[in-house]
């Protein structure tokens, strides 16, 4: 099995199957999903390795796997879940002497709406 | 009273029942060694003397009281990853280079409740992002073996601190590899349990569904001692197993009379250097005049455990590591045009280019159109590489093979190629993907260079892994070997 074509900024340079290896577009997008800034002088190392990882990667696609549950818990099992109820006592000061800028209890980011 | 480093955990026990000296005595020796050697290993991001010396202090007043834990006054260190309440808890990246937790990691609860005093905590692979501690943003840990040389990693500082006796055991956390590999390439005893075993809570996530905290110590008998206080359920780990602990120590001289010991057929094909073949295949002997038999099996998927560890970790890491986005804790950009731009140069700025390149192929293989090509696929067939290990332990109780394909290598040999620097990890990352426990064990050199015999068993076999190991420590001496340095 090889890969559908992607929608969106992932599109294909050809139709039919994916050129595995990455192109400079794609790598950008993916670092622009990912929250990631590269800087000019790691970008062109950045794609060549990542084209190396997942041309490495991509040998998966010989192992045969029709009828194969996917394998999310190495021991098969579910998330155990718990009652919703406070375990942890209000630790707000102590927590944010980690935060890079905080007012009033609260965290500050930069204006989010104009 | 000089001689205190040369002590095991198990030694430094016996003495301080017996009276022979103090928490103190012993804490002060190591501190004073690690001042001394650790400029040119590297292995300890932070030292705690202050800390160690008062939690001494306290160990050998509460001994007085006859209030001993089970490890009261031993000393350990912590591998970095591990979240100390109000100590400095870097994960060896920029990202984290100010952060100081608030909180203790469960283990790292237990381990003081029992007694233990921690001396440090040790450097490693960012975000325990690779296999030779060079993506430290802290530096790279030098092998006490040969200090141009790679300890291995993730957790190479934890094993240069105890193979150069600057710490007779120190916490480490393995997701494809990273207790087990830095062990066998430093000397060490390296264990990382079952999956499940040991509480995740506290100890900062790579790939959730791999991860698993463990110990490096110099022999079996003290990853025994070590193992019963850290493992056991953990109702803040949503993945901890309830599941009954054995007593680790109690069961480590149990004999090895008609133990089934299996050879993988694929270990020793193309790949594995020949001298280190022949040193495993004599301790796998050594094994069977202990009682062993011995068999060969067949893990017909091993040769797609590497890609398969190499979309599930990234693909897990992607997700875990989307919390550090500059707001808050952790790195923040300067200047921040927008929130946007916040988060994009935090995150930037803040990672390494290993881990960045680790989240940028989970974000890959996660996005839309790729996902069932490669996650989906990826997670199948780690279904058939489990399936392969649970038809291997219908036949065998253990499988016996390499910890690695070479010994240590050079520092920046590997660091251009992230294909060959991944393929280190060849006869590791299966334990990882079958959650099984798995051990390395000192069992030769090459070159004057350590390797390592792994032992894999199944599920909760963490007893039988840990008394293969004493049985055969009792009969040979690698694990006894210092580096001459460090002696």
């Amino acid at each position: 099995m090889r890969a559908r074509p992607p929608p969106g900024d992932l599109t294909l340079k050809n139709s039919g199957f994916p050129t595995v290896s990455l192109d400079k577009d794609q790598v950008q997008h993916i670092a622009m999903l990912a929250r990631l800034r590269l800087a000019d002088d790691e970008f062109a190392e950045t794609v060549d390795k990542l084209s190396r990882i997942v041309d490495f990667v991509d040998q998966l696609q010989a192992a045969p796997t029709d009828d194969v549950r996917p394998m999310a818990h190495p021991l098969n099992q579910s998330q155990r879940l718990r009652p919703d109820r406070i375990t942890e006592a209000d630790d707000r000061d102590h927590v944010q002497q980690n935060a890079p800028a905080v007012a009033d209890g609260l965290y500050l980011v930069p204006k989010v709406i104009e | 009273m000089t001689e205190l480093h040369r002590l095991t955990l198990t030694e430094l026990a016996r003495g301080l029942d017996g009276g022979d000296f103090s928490s103190v005595e012993i804490t002060e020796a190591l501190l004073a060694r690690i001042a001394a050697h650790d400029e040119g290993l590297n292995a300890f991001i932070t030292v705690m003397s202050e800390q160690a010396l008062a939690a001494a202090t306290k160990a050998d007043a509460d001994r007085s009281a006859g209030k001993a834990g089970p490890l009261c006054g031993l000393p350990i260190a912590h591998k970095d990853i591990f979240c100390t309440r109000d100590v400095l808890t870097t994960c060896g990246s920029r990202m984290l280079e100010n952060f100081v937790s608030p909180y203790d990691a469960t283990i790292v609860e237990r381990l003081a409740g029992a007694g233990a005093v921690v001396l440090g905590k040790t450097n490693m692979d960012e975000f325990a992002m690779g296999s030779s501690n060079e993506t430290s943003y802290f530096g790279p840990v030098r092998n006490p073996w040969d200090l141009e040389r790679s300890p291995g990693g993730s957790s190479g500082g934890s094993a240069a601190s105890v193979a150069a006796r600057l710490s007779p055991a120190a916490t480490a956390t393995d997701t494809g590899g990273s207790i087990r590999q830095p062990a066998a390439l430093t000397n060490t005893v390296g264990i990382k349990p079952t999956y499940g075993r040991v509480s995740r809570y506290g100890m900062i996530a790579f790939a959730s569904s791999l991860d698993q905290a463990g110990v490096i110590t110099r022999t079996a008998a003290d990853a025994a001692l070590l193992l019963g206080v850290m493992a056991g359920y953990d109702e803040r780990d949503s993945t901890s197993i309830d599941h009954p602990v054995p007593d680790y120590v109690g069961g480590i001289e149990d004999s090895l009379d008609g133990l089934r010991v299996g050879i993988v057929r694929q270990h020793f094909d193309a790949g594995l250097d020949d001298r280190c073949g022949e040193a495993v295949r004599e301790a796998i002997a050594a094994l069977e005049k202990l009682g062993a038999t011995i068999s060969v099996v067949d893990l017909p998927n091993l040769d797609y455990c590497v890609p398969t560890y190499y979309v599930v970790a990234p693909a897990e890491c992607s997700s875990n590591l989307s919390r550090f986005d500059g707001v808050r804790f952790g790195h923040r950009a300067d200047d921040p045009q927008d929130l946007l731009d916040l988060y994009c140069r935090s995150r930037g700025e803040g990672f390494g280019a290993e881990v960045k390149r680790r989240i940028m192929t989970g974000t890959y293989v996660l996005s839309a159109g790729y996902y069932d090509a490669y996650y989906l696929k990826a997670q199948k067939v780690r279904q058939l590489i489990s399936e392969d290990f649970k038809n291997a332990f219908k036949d065998v109780d253990i499988i016996a093979g390499p910890t690695t394909p070479t010994p240590a290598f050079k520092l920046g040999d590997k660091t251009d190629d992230p294909i060959t620097m991944y393929l280190n990890d060849i006869y590791t990352i299966g334990a990882n993907l079958a959650g099984l426990p798995a051990i390395s064990i000192p069992c030769g050199m090459v070159d004057k260079l350590p390797i390592g015999l792994h032992l894999v068993g199944p599920h909760w076999s963490e007893e039988s892994l840990l008394c293969t190991s004493h049985r055969y420590q009792q009969e040979t001496d690698w694990h006894t070997q210092c580096p001459e340095a460090y002696r």
